[in-house]
């Protein structure tokens, strides 16, 4: 597997030239949120700021009024924790199109509880006129610009930064509301997000190997959410479905398959993994994913639950699994 | 922009204008048992001077009846309609007007009738259900372009549109109409030195500095005379003016000083209705406690208008 380094730098200045209303802000994260060398490249459709966000929703609402397409660069929690009411009041309600590009979603900073987006998903799923896309490796860094600047309106994007994998080929870009089938089975549907799904895929051939049948399936919108391959897959699924997300289990990823299932009055089982109800803390991705059951363990362990089946998988077996040697999950990027 | 003046007698309008609004709110007030009163007799001459002698405006491009609530902003709905079509088109050569405390929206909603954007019928679906003449009105509301009543958004928002037309080059001002009370949101100082940062001299403000808030009275001592002074040390300029001199008033908009300008109208939360001053300091919203006190404030506006 690939790894690929800060695919959102050049993607997005290449992206971005012909593209003369698009304008970025960023309240003091700059190089955090990878627009360093967007400013040098584009200077006159750069601004900075300052650490003041409630203050960057108002000009962001302002300069789309006025025609712009303002792409804000920050870290998430700083998107729809702090400046809540002045992103929904200034920018949702009047449905005005400004893309929010947030960092570090859940817990894959070591920044602790402060800058880790646990129930952003939620936050924004409840917000009126809100698109809610999440980005699962770098094809998807790479094409979620697409498919944020189509939609007429405010679109959250969860955002992977740093060293991505590549898990998807570069010809199959994100597409609005459509999941990705990952692999497949008549056991149990699994729906992952975002960097749950890499761990979805190291399960996949222990699982087969110990006689689980798998559907897997990657989510990169959480709002709108009505691909009907997810409860179609569910119901031709002998045991029902589990989720898996680098998130709170409440209002996220679990809750709107949660949703779909109970209003198309589905008989199956769902398992929800994820946070369950906690806020998390400052340690490297690897130990947190483990710590809180966001790993492929957790997600087998799950699956054992779900199905009563029992797959004899060691961490080993999935150590060995590890999709790429290099891959630096250990690695604490800095902030 | 503002029109030089060729007319040294457009006080006498400007004055009738503010007279109007503030004897329409009362009588508002009066067959509704209850209104934003002190918010009218603070702000009468800021709209006034704002409607009739501030703002190059376009004709309003918005019915004189306004159309009833046709839902809220979405990508499914287009028949979405903006308040700020009472204000005329969008040009380059126009001012904008950005209204901040979307409480003081019965204020706003009797300028535009006052200066022929609105027909007087109007303001009888004020707070009726079904109707855009909302009671803390919104970006469907005649004569409100963004929405606001969450306070102290209005300066970022005004911010972000007064960058994009310094960098296109417009003519036109962005104005902003705001309350004293709002500058204890912090939003507000994050604004001013950003816009003092990119040198927004495009923004204009007006100030009702009329002391009063919901719980009554600001702190004067602590709180409103250091406000101008704390303006211009974030980097924006700022002129203490008598918010019921007209001339004061369009010296103090005239101005031109390189920087986001604030002009803080320093107004009298009971000024034309001097028996409101027994309610102080109460002042936030009208509504009378007796058919007694009722028919004293009938007396004092038969006396106002005839």
């Amino acid at each position: 597997m690939e790894i690929v380094k800060r695919p959102h730098v050049e993607n997005f200045i290449a992206w971005a030239k012909d593209k003369p209303e698009v304008v970025v802000l960023t309240a003091d994260l700059t190089n955090s949120s990878e627009v360093g060398k967007w400013r040098d490249t584009y200077p006159d459709r750069f601004f900075g700021m300052s650490m003041a966000e409630q203050n960057m929703m108002g000009f962001a609402s302002g300069l789309a009024r006025e025609g712009f397409v303002p792409y804000i660069h920050t870290f998430a929690v700083f998107i729809y924790r702090r400046p809540y009411d002045q992103l929904a009041m200034s920018i949702a309600y009047p449905n005005l199109p400004v893309k929010f590009i947030a960092f570090l979603p859940g817990i894959t900073t070591p920044g602790g509880v402060t800058h880790q987006a646990i129930e952003d998903v939620s936050i924004m799923r409840a917000t009126p006129n809100m698109t809610v896309l999440e980005t699962g490796d770098a094809t998807e860094v790479e094409s979620v610009l697409d498919v944020a600047h189509a939609v007429d309106g405010p679109v959250y994007v969860r955002m992977l930064r740093g060293e991505v994998p590549r898990l998807f080929p570069k010809d199959e870009p994100m597409k609005l509301d459509r999941a990705r089938i990952l692999s497949d089975g008549d056991d149990l549907v699994v729906i992952t997000a975002g960097i749950t799904t890499e761990e979805a895929m190291r399960a996949a051939k222990p699982l087969a190997d110990a006689g689980v049948g798998m559907r897997h399936l990657h989510v990169s919108t959480h709002k709108p959410f009505d691909d009907p391959a997810i409860l179609e897959s569910i119901e031709r699924s002998r045991f029902g479905a589990i989720t898996l997300e680098n998130h709170t289990i409440v209002g996220g990823l679990g809750s709107a398959v949660a949703e779909k299932m109970a209003e198309a009055g589905s008989g199956k089982r769902l398992l929800r993994l994820g946070l369950r109800d906690t806020y998390a803390h400052g340690a490297s991705k690897a130990y947190l994913m483990k710590e809180y059951g966001l790993d492929a363990a957790a997600l087998v362990a799950g699956i054992e639950n779900l199905t009563g089946m029992s797959t004899g998988i060691t961490d080993e077996d999935l150590a060995e699994a590890r999709v790429e040697a290099t891959h630096s999950l250990a690695k604490a990027e800095g902030l | 922009m503002i029109p030089a003046d060729a007319n040294g007698d457009w006080t006498v309008k400007t004055q009738e204008v503010a007279d109007r609004i503030r004897t329409r709110v009362l009588d508002h007030v009066l067959r509704h048992n209850g209104g934003y009163m002190s918010q009218a007799l603070s702000s009468a001459e800021i709209f006034a001077m704002l409607y009739t002698r501030v703002l190059n405006l376009g004709p309003s491009t918005a019915p004189m009846i306004p159309q009833p609530f046709a839902g809220v902003p979405g990508p499914d709905n287009p028949d979405f309609f903006n308040g700020g079509e009472y204000n005329g088109p969008k040009a380059p050569e126009y001012d904008r007007l950005i209204f901040s405390p979307a409480h003081y929206a019965l204020v706003l909603y009797t300028a535009l009738i006052e200066v022929g954007r609105l027909t007087e019928e109007g303001l009888s679906q004020f707070d009726q259900d079904g109707s855009t003449v909302e009671m803390i009105g919104a970006e469907h509301s005649p004569g409100v372009e963004t929405t606001t009543g969450s306070l102290a958004q209005a300066l970022s928002q005004a911010g972000g549109i007064a960058l994009a037309r310094k960098r296109r080059g417009d003519a036109g001002d962005v104005w902003v109409m705001m309350s004293d009370g709002e500058f204890q949101e912090g939003q507000i100082w994050e604004a001013i030195a950003e816009a003092a940062k990119f040198g927004l001299d495009n923004l204009k403000v007006i100030v009702d500095v009329n002391g009063q808030q919901c719980d009554g009275c600001m702190d004067s001592e602590a709180y409103v005379d250091p406000l101008t002074g704390r303006i211009r040390a974030f980097g924006a300029s700022a002129v203490e003016v008598d918010g019921h001199d007209l001339e004061a008033l369009d010296a103090a908009m005239r101005a031109e000083t390189g920087k986001p300008h604030f002009v803080m109208a320093l107004t009298n939360p009971v000024q034309g209705l001097p028996i409101f001053e027994e309610r102080a300091p109460l002042l936030h919203y009208l509504r009378f406690t007796s058919d007694e006190e009722r028919d004293r404030y009938q007396a004092v506006y038969e006396e106002m208008v005839n």
